[in-house]
């Protein structure tokens, strides 16, 4: 009834009526990448409010509360005086790769959604290597913390940009190897076959089958998008910012902007390696339509990154390094090792 | 033994699947420069000196800002591009796993055993102590 996927379907007929399969192509490529911008950008948009707000209720204070109802058009204040300000860009600085490391940073957070499933049929392209892909992809972010690091001629950056790297590259390796897990018992790289395997009850979704590796997943990707209590790279009473410090008006924008894109990122890789993807919980419930579900689980997701956030202190670098890769490490091995013997002896 | 070519694609319909990764390249490039052109429009841009003065709290800047760091950064990126390489090779093992039956289990475990012993080899020699 709401179902999204006739719709687009109807659009995909119309097209395919009036151009040749190689104009349909970059057509629809033009279209959907509009859609899902559109879409990522009112998703921050409410991210960022939702945010405040949540950490706001935590404290025992308000939160945003005079622009609009109870402050909803907070982040849509911000973001028009952020186009306004100021752009300084540091006299020293290396003018070329401190204006791009913004732009990798944001594309690379973006096109993970090429093959994320939002519900039934609504998927950019099912892509054979799904889920590889998107954590190839997102990794790139490292590349732009790096380069905004560098290019910014300034110590706090330089120091906040090499923590980064190190954080992120060393939770990579757990993060990678926790999904493989799911990836022996799906036997498929291709997100949409990945969901369409936990079809039924709430019991088929992987999270039952893989616990240990949904709890390594789940940490591991909470460093990688650099959240409290993994957020070294910004500590804000050690690095001033990190790595970017010297970032001011709409180049610090689209830092942020990738970062809650981010969270809805690992959100949907969660969501959908582990937690049934569009499916609902019990079959009865699947008069509610598929996107809604996956929407709803997604955002549930972040919230409770949202709740680690403002539970959590921060680790020190020390131990952070020393989680990733002494007691992260292992547990991936482990479970790689106990899915192994599982998936053979049954 | 099922028929591990089955889906293999042809050259068009990879075509088909990646263009959509090189356009969207294409849109989140130009939409980030754009949103940038449109901001150079509106904002102000007054800079002096002091402004373009690096931020060092406040004070003015000691020295360069390219300065040595720990060697420590280094050592972990090495072992970062050993682990991730070797996890590149388990997932093509990882999707055959199940129809390759007793002979990938041990196959595995070789080879995750290795991977055991390098990072147990990297923690004894202290490699992966963060000081």
């Amino acid at each position: 009834m709401l179902e999204l996927r006739p719709i687009f379907d109807a659009i995909g007929e119309f097209l395919n009526s009036i151009l040749p399969e190689f104009w349909v192509t970059i057509v629809s490529a033009f279209g959907t990448g509009a859609i899902i911008l559109g879409v990522a950008s009112v998703f921050v948009l409410f991210f960022v409010w939702w945010e405040r707000k949540v950490s706001a209720h935590m404290q025992q204070r308000y939160g945003p509360m005079r622009t609009g109802w109870h402050g909803w058009l907070q982040t849509i204040a911000d973001g028009v005086k952020l186009l306004q300000k100021e752009d300084l860009i540091p006299r020293d600085a290396d003018k070329l790769v401190y204006l791009f490391a913004p732009v990798v940073c944001f594309v690379a957070a973006f096109l993970a959604y090429v093959t994320i499933p939002f519900g039934e049929g609504l998927i950019v392209q099912d892509l054979n290597i799904g889920i590889l892909y998107i954590i190839a992809i997102t990794t790139f972010t490292v590349v732009s913390l790096l380069m905004a690091g560098w290019a910014s001629h300034n110590k706090w950056s330089l120091l906040g940009g090499m923590r980064s790297a190190a954080q992120i590259i060393s939770y990579e390796v757990p993060l990678s190897l926790s999904l493989i897990g799911v990836i022996m018992i799906a036997e498929t790289l291709s997100m949409v076959s990945i969901v369409v395997q936990q079809e039924g009850w709430f019991w088929n979704w992987y999270v039952f089958r893989q616990p240990l590796g949904f709890i390594v997943y789940y940490i591991a990707a909470t460093a990688e998008a650099n959240r409290t209590p993994f957020d070294i790279p910004e500590a804000e009473q050690e690095l001033v910012a990190g790595y970017n410090v010297e970032y001011s008006g709409m180049k610090w924008a689209m830092f942020f902007f990738a970062e809650y894109i981010n969270m809805l990122t690992i959100s949907a890789i969660a969501v959908t390696l582990f937690f049934g993807g569009w499916h609902a919980p019990a079959p009865f419930l699947d008069f509610i339509p598929s996107w809604i579900w996956f929407v709803g689980k997604c955002l549930l997701s972040v919230f409770v990154l949202m709740w680690f956030r403002w539970t959590y202190p921060r680790v020190r670098v020390d131990q952070l390094m020393a989680f990733a890769w002494k007691f992260m490490l292992p547990l991936a091995f482990v479970n790689i090792i106990l899915t192994g013997f599982g998936i053979y002896l049954f | 033994m099922p028929d591990r070519f089955a889906g293999r694609l042809t050259a068009l319909e990879m075509f088909g699947n990646y263009a959509y990764t090189g356009i969207w390249l294409l849109i989140g490039v130009g939409f980030v420069l754009v949103t940038f052109w449109f901001a150079s429009l509106i904002r102000p841009q007054r800079p002096n000196p002091t402004k373009l003065e690096n931020y060092e709290c406040g004070e003015m800047p000691l020295s360069a800002s390219y300065l040595q760091f720990n060697v420590k950064y280094y050592i972990f990126a090495l072992i970062f591009v050993i682990f991730d390489v070797e996890v590149v090779f388990l997932f093509p093992w990882a999707v055959v796993y199940n129809s390759l039956g007793l002979f990938a289990l041990i196959e595995m475990l070789v080879f995750l055993l290795i991977l055991i012993f390098g990072l147990a080899y990297a923690w004894k020699k202290g490699a992966l102590q963060w000081v």
